[in-house]
Parts: structure tokens; C-alpha cells; sequence
């Protein structure tokens, strides 16, 4: 394989997307993101901005209508189940299961071929070391605080070695000064990962921050 | 402004008297004979010979085995069922249109659910008949013992096909409480398959939510007397069946060996409680190791097709048993292996209704009572919750669903021999405050989700507005929430209709109900009587709900607000 194969291939191409409801057309869309490049969608809300996410990720519903090809690194996304695309998720809230130790909401993403519980829960305290929050392993994840809750589900979907990462706002409800700083935060892991990624927002800011292309959806 | 609600007050307290009160008195009333106090029977001193005369009795551990075993498998297969379905399908297509044909079922009685399955499955059932001769090349029907087999398959099946309703519809009212799209989404984004996903991130907190109503099952089924009667084993019978039977013994000697009968039925079920609080550990070990192992568990296919099938024949079956009940109810000569019978009659019907009016107007009178009762109570209790923000918790939870979880013969057959004392057996204020234990948790159960939903704002504009809190109540609140109100008054009306044992034990034969009629036919074997008592069982139910579901799009067929 030469080299420009190589980076032909690499990183997230959108080709000819088209998502509709019925005869309106909710997102039309061409792109290429390469690894650590951050694709922003606009929007105002109801815009059907999130159904591009759910696309990507494998979960539309039924409902919408959507065309076109989605490769990264080469893989066709859009033949796979959601299970295999390793298209990992941020959305609006934290979302850690409450149910399950701040350690274990990490070690829950890492892949099945890392065997032994001692080694997955060294894997999982690396990971929450590097987020800051090496004593936090055995909490109730609900007693953590916001920007805490933040950097764990970052650090949730980073452990599941996504192919690419999709941001459903995932600011939108922090307080002004917490949401700089996370908003830091994940693009720069991102980018460390060599992740493309897909922001979906209506915070001119979160665009701004992201630094990559944009793409704006109508309203309804 | 509290002045005027000051009956609010009064209804916690009531509330708990009516639920408790029965309980206490009840086990009370057959823990005294049980151990030889009875005095009207000659029984004045205390004694353990009563326990020993019942261990003497032939096969009295198997039948409490059996009746163990019951409650432990319908419940686990069930749970597994509704669970490995929740787990494939939702959000889904398919799981609006299961839901949509499953939630009727809760309405059908079990003793109606049970006849149907019965004319299923017998050797010279439905299914029978479809694969004769051409498959099976029998012209007579197979010398079979299918219901009322041995091991009770038939038995449990007949309670599955109930309890899966009705643990999906506890399931689905717990699922609002979770973040569940999103959860299953993350898990399957992060490589897990659907069932791997809703079993390790979605399901504890579920299961914690609905773990009492789990709990009823297992207590239900390992108790159950009716369904027993109409599919389970004779050789010997389950546990509370062989109690039925003593209790109704003309012999009242027998009523000590009942009672000491009644006290082993709560070690039963208590037994098969801890038994599932066992399996529930092992289900959390084995999934707690699958998790940390991290397994994606992506190929459940099988395990999916395995779920939507259960569930879907579960529904077919009861429907398909309803049918046959109609079928036979207006069937002439049937004989086997006809697909049909030959001709048809209004002969069963119009020789059962002049019979049957007695019993159905007892069946609507206590079923009307205790509904209205229970739903003025849980509306006053709502109401002081609403007022004092207080009884919520956990433990109010649990005193709601006690009259569930202990087993209704034990505590039943007490307040039988107690009404006796007090001279109010067979009284229709004894049977309708019998009835009232059930139908009240049901009807609060129902009601207090979406009363405790309803937007507060509204009440803060009415008391803007200068309306008392008890105009608020009446002219607000109540028509806001009529249609969470009307069903959750079918849910009671249902209930109270399938009662069998309460009124079998506090009619005490004088009072009889459309169920009792129809399960007492159960020995008989005149299918066309059976068909038009378990056919007229159903179709109470089924009358209620249609008017819980009808009335509100016909009161408010102008208000778009209200519709669903």
C-alpha cells in the first residue's frame, strides 16, 4: 500500500448524504474529516441536526429516509450493525450508569479482548488517572461533580477505541466556565487520538472551538 | 384553606387499616387454630399435634415442592421472557405492536386465561383437532394426560401466559424512569449486542423498580388456587388446593389440620421467595462476571427470535383460548377431530343466565363497591401525599404490596374463620371489604404514577385564582386526570371480578361470582358451560376497559390537551 493510498483513505468520508422525513430534506451533505479534524454541524433545534449522529452511530429511526456512504479508514460504516462500528457517543448528559463504580463505568468500554479483571481495572484506574481523578475509582458516580461526570464519559468512550467520535452538544448543559474547559478537553484528546470527529450544535462558540469546517442545517 | 380537606386526613390511615388490618387478623385467625386454639371447635389449649397430623399427610411434601418449584419457574421464565424482549425490541416497530396486543391481557382473568389454554391444549383441544387426522391420523382423541399433568407444565404454562403481561406492563412503567434510548445506545456504541447492553447497563436499575411486583409473582404463583383447580396436577394436587379442600370439609375438624395447612403455605412461599432472592444473587454474579469480563455477547440472534416468540404465542394463546371459550359457549354437537362444531346453539347461554343473573349481579355489586372505595381512598391518600409530600418512599411501597406478596389462603382462611365468629360470613360488606385488599393496591398502583405526574402549575393557578383545595380537586385536577382515574378503575373492577378465593372462603358458598361459578365447573368437564361462564368472566373486564379507554375521547372530543 503506498503512502498516498494510505491517506486517501484515511480519516471520515460523507458521501452524498441525504436524510429526509417525508419530502423534507433534513441534512445534505458532503465531507471529508480526517483523523483529529472536527466536522461541525449547525443548527437551530429542530433542525434534524442529531439525525446525522444517529445515522453515523446506527440508530435512525425507521421514520427517516437517508442515502449515501460513510467510510472511515476505508471501513463502510454503513454496512454494520451499531454494535461494530465503534462510533463512539458523547450526548448532552454525562450519562455514567448509575448503577455501576466510577472504575467500572470505564472498564465497561474496554474491548473484550483484554482479558483478566485485574488487567481491565489497571486499564480502567490509567485511564481515570489520566482524567485527574485517580481516588474516584470505587465512588457512586452520582457523588462526582459535573465537570468530574464530563471527563469520566470522555474517558469512557476513548477506552472503547472508537474509529471516530460523535459530540450530540455535549457543552450545552455545563455552566459557561466549566464548558471552555471541557470543551478544551475533548477536542485536544481527540485530536491526540487521531480521531475524526462530528459535532453537532447550535453554540456558534462550540464551532469556533472546534476549529474545523462547518456545515449548516436550515431550520424547520 | 386545609379545612375543608381535612378527610384527606383520615385516608392514610384508613387506607393502611383496610390493607394491615385483614393481614393481621387474618394470620392471626389461622395462626390460633393452627396450633389447637379454636374454642368453638373444642380446640383450648395450645399444641403442635395439629402440625405433626399434617406432616403424616401422604404426599404433602411434594405437593409443597411442587408448589415451590411452580412459583420459581413461571416467575423466572416470565421475567426472562419479558426481560430478553424489552432487551431485543425497544424502540422498535414490533415493540409498539407486542405492546399494543399484549396489554389487554392483563384484563383477562387467570381462571378465564386457564379455561382457554385448557380447551388448547387437552387431547381433544384445538390444537389437537387443527393437526387431526391429516397429521396425526387420529379420529378419536390420544389417551393423554396433558392438562393437569403431573409435573404442572400446563399449570405453569397457564400462569406464564398471564404473568408475562403483566410483568411487561410493570416493565414499561418503569422504563420512563430510565435513560433507556440513550443507555442502549451507549452500550451498543460501545460494542455491546442489545441483550448484553439492556442486561448489564439498563436492567439493574430496572429491576430494582419493579422487584415487589416480582416478588408478587413468585408469592402468586406458589399460592395460586384457581388456576391450580382448572390445569394443575390431582395426584396429589399443589399445596393450596389440598388446603381448599380441608377448608370446605364438612368434617370442621379438618378446619385445624387447614389452618396448620394455611401456616405451612406461608413457609412455602416464603421458601420460594428466598429461593428467587437466591437466584437473583446468582443472576448478578453471573452477569457481574460476564460485564467485567466485558463480553460484547453481539450473536443473540437465537435468544432475540427465542423472546419475540414466547411473547407473541403467549398473547396467541390466551386470545386464541378466549376464542374457544365463545366457540364452545354457542357450539351445538363438536364432535372430534372437527376443526368446528356442526352447528350452533344459544342453548348453553339460555340455560345458564337464568342461573347465572344471582352471580353476576353479586359479581358487578362487589366489583362496583370496592372499586369506588379504593378509588376514593387513593385519591385522598394522593391528595395528603400532595399535601405533605410524605409516603412515597420505600416502605409505603411495601405496605401497598404485602396483601400481594403474603399468600392470600393463609391469611384469607383466618378472616373466614373470624367472619364466622363475628357472625358476618357470607355477608356482602364482609366479601366486598375482602375484595377491597386487592383491589386497593391495584388501584393505587395504577393511579399514583400519573397522579404524582400531573403539573403542579395548574393547582398554583387555581389557588391564584381564589379556588379552595378542594375545588381545585373537583374542578382541576380530577377531570384533568379522569382518564388515568377510569383505568385505573377497570384495573380494580378487574381484579375484584377474578377473585376467586376471597369469595369462595368469605362468600362462603352462600355468595357466589361469575369466577367462582365458572372454576367450580372446572371439575365437571361440560365445555359448553365452561365456555359461557369464563366467556362472560372476560368479558366484564374487557366492558370496563373499553369504557376507561372510550368515555374520555367522547367527554373531551373537543380538547386536544387530552387526548393521548
Amino acid at each position: 500500500m503506498t503512502l498516498d493510498n494510505l491517506t486517501t483513505h484515511q480519516g471520515l468520508r460523507l458521501s452524498g448524504i441525504h436524510i429526509c422525513l417525508g419530502d423534507r430534506v433534513l441534512v445534505a451533505l458532503n465531507a471529508r474529516v480526517l483523523r483529529g479534524q472536527t466536522l461541525t454541524v449547525m443548527g437551530p433545534s429542530g433542525s434534524g441536526k442529531s439525525t446525522l449522529l444517529a445515522y453515523l452511530g446506527g440508530f435512525l429511526d425507521p421514520a427517516f429516509e437517508a442515502t449515501g456512504r460513510v467510510f472511515v479508514d476505508g471501513v463502510d460504516l454503513i454496512a454494520l450493525k451499531a454494535e461494530k462500528r465503534r462510533a463512539g457517543i458523547l450526548f448532552q448528559d454525562p450519562l455514567l450508569f448509575p448503577h455501576l463504580s466510577v472504575a467500572d463505568n470505564i472498564a465497561i468500554a474496554i474491548p473484550e479482548t483484554v482479558r483478566g479483571r485485574r488487567q481491565r481495572r489497571a486499564l480502567a484506574d490509567a485511564a481515570l488517572e489520566e482524567a485527574g481523578l485517580a481516588e474516584y475509582g470505587d465512588r457512586d458516580p452520582d457523588t462526582l461533580s459535573g465537570g468530574q461526570k464530563a471527563r469520566v464519559a470522555l474517558q469512557r468512550v476513548l477506552m472503547s477505541q472508537p474509529r471516530l467520535l460523535l459530540l450530540d452538544e455535549p457543552f450545552s448543559k455545563l455552566d459557561a466556565g466549566l464548558r471552555e474547559q471541557t470543551r478544551q478537553l475533548v477536542f485536544d484528546q481527540a485530536r491526540r487520538a487521531g480521531l475524526p470527529v462530528v459535532l453537532v450544535t447550535h453554540d456558534e462558540e462550540d464551532a469556533h472551538a472546534a476549529g474545523g469546517q462547518v456545515h449548516e442545517v436550515g431550520p424547520a | 384553606m386545609t379545612g375543608d380537606m381535612r378527610l384527606a386526613r383520615l385516608a392514610p390511615p384508613l387506607t393502611l387499616a383496610i390493607l394491615l388490618g385483614p393481614l393481621f387478623f387474618g394470620l392471626a385467625g389461622t395462626a390460633l387454630p393452627a396450633f389447637g386454639y379454636l374454642p368453638e371447635l373444642g380446640g383450648e389449649k395450645f399444641t403442635t399435634q395439629h402440625f405433626s397430623a399434617l406432616a403424616a399427610v401422604p404426599g404433602i411434601l411434594r405437593s409443597s415442592v411442587l408448589s415451590i418449584l411452580i412459583g420459581l419457574v413461571t416467575t423466572l421464565v416470565s421475567l426472562g421472557t419479558v426481560a430478553a424482549f424489552v432487551a431485543s425490541d425497544l424502540g422498535t416497530a414490533g415493540f409498539a405492536r407486542v405492546r399494543r396486543m399484549i396489554s389487554p391481557l392483563l384484563s383477562v382473568p387467570h381462571a378465564a386465561a386457564a379455561f382457554g389454554l385448557a380447551f388448547m391444549i387437552a387431547p381433544s383441544g384445538m390444537i389437537m383437532r387443527l393437526i387431526s387426522p391429516w397429521a396425526t391420523g387420529l379420529d378419536r382423541p390420544p389417551d393423554l394426560l396433558i392438562v393437569n399433568d403431573p409435573m404442572a407444565l400446563s399449570m405453569m404454562a397457564g400462569l406464564i401466559v398471564k404473568e408475562i403481561p403483566f410483568l411487561f406492563l410493570v416493565t414499561l412503567s418503569a422504563l420512563p424512569q430510565t435513560r433507556h434510548m440513550e443507555t442502549m445506545r451507549l452500550g451498543r456504541s460501545l460494542g455491546y449486542g442489545r441483550i448484553a447492553s439492556f442486561t448489564y447497563l439498563l436492567w439493574p436499575p430496572l429491576y430494582r423498580q419493579i422487584r415487589l411486583a416480582v416478588f408478587a409473582v413468585v408469592a402468586y404463583a406458589s399460592s395460586v388456587v384457581d388456576v391450580a383447580l382448572i390445569l394443575g396436577p390431582h395426584l396429589p394436587p399443589t399445596l393450596p388446593v389440598r388446603l381448599i379442600t380441608w377448608m370446605n370439609d364438612p368434617d370442621l375438624s379438618i378446619r385445624f389440620l387447614a389452618s396448620a395447612g394455611a401456616v405451612a403455605q406461608l413457609g412455602v412461599t416464603l421458601t420460594a421467595l428466598l429461593g428467587w432472592v437466591g437466584l437473583e444473587r446468582l443472576g448478578a454474579l453471573l452477569v457481574c462476571n460476564s460485564r467485567s469480563a466485558g463480553r460484547r455477547l453481539r450473536r443473540d440472534t437465537v435468544l432475540r427470535h427465542g423472546a419475540r416468540a414466547v411473547m407473541i404465542a403467549s398473547a396467541a394463546v390466551v386470545f386464541g383460548g378466549i376464542a374457544m371459550l365463545a366457540v364452545w359457549s354457542v357450539s351445538g354437537l363438536w364432535q372430534f377431530p372437527d376443526a368446528l362444531p356442526s352447528s350452533f346453539s344459544l342453548r348453553s347461554w339460555t340455560q345458564a343466565l337464568p342461573r347465572m343473573s344471582g352471580p353476576l349481579q353479586t359479581t358487578l355489586a362487589v366489583a362496583g363497591l370496592s372499586t369506588l372505595i379504593a378509588l376514593v381512598l387513593t385519591i385522598l391518600c394522593l391528595e395528603r401525599e400532595y399535601e405533605t409530600g410524605r409516603g412515597r418512599g420505600g416502605g409505603a411501597l411495601l405496605l401497598i404490596y404485602l396483601p400481594l406478596i403474603v399468600p392470600q389462603i393463609s391469611f384469607m382462611f383466618g378472616l373466614q374463620v373470624l367472619s364466622i365468629w363475628l357472625g358476618v360470613d357470607a355477608s356482602f360488606s364482609a366479601l366486598v371489604l375482602a375484595h377491597l385488599v386487592f383491589v386497593l393496591p391495584y388501584v393505587f398502583l395504577s393511579l399514583s404514577d400519573p397522579w404524582r405526574a400531573h403539573d403542579r402549575r395548574h393547582d398554583l393557578i387555581a389557588a391564584g385564582l381564589g379556588m379552595s383545595r378542594t375545588r381545585t380537586l373537583v374542578r382541576i385536577r380530577l377531570p384533568m386526570l379522569t382518564r388515568a382515574i377510569l383505568t385505573a378503575a377497570a384495573v380494580g373492577f378487574s381484579v375484584s371480578v377474578g377473585q376467586y378465593l376471597p369469595t369462595v372462603l368469605i362468600g362462603a358458598g352462600r355468595l357466589t361470582t361469575v369466577t367462582t361459578e365458572a372454576v367450580a365447573l372446572a371439575a365437571g368437564g361440560n365445555r359448553r358451560a365452561i365456555g359461557v361462564y369464563a366467556f362472560m368472566q372476560t368479558l366484564l373486564p374487557f366492558f370496563a376497559f373499553s369504557v376507561a379507554t372510550g368515555l374520555p375521547g367522547l367527554l373531551f372530543r373537543n380538547r386536544r390537551g387530552l387526548r393521548v
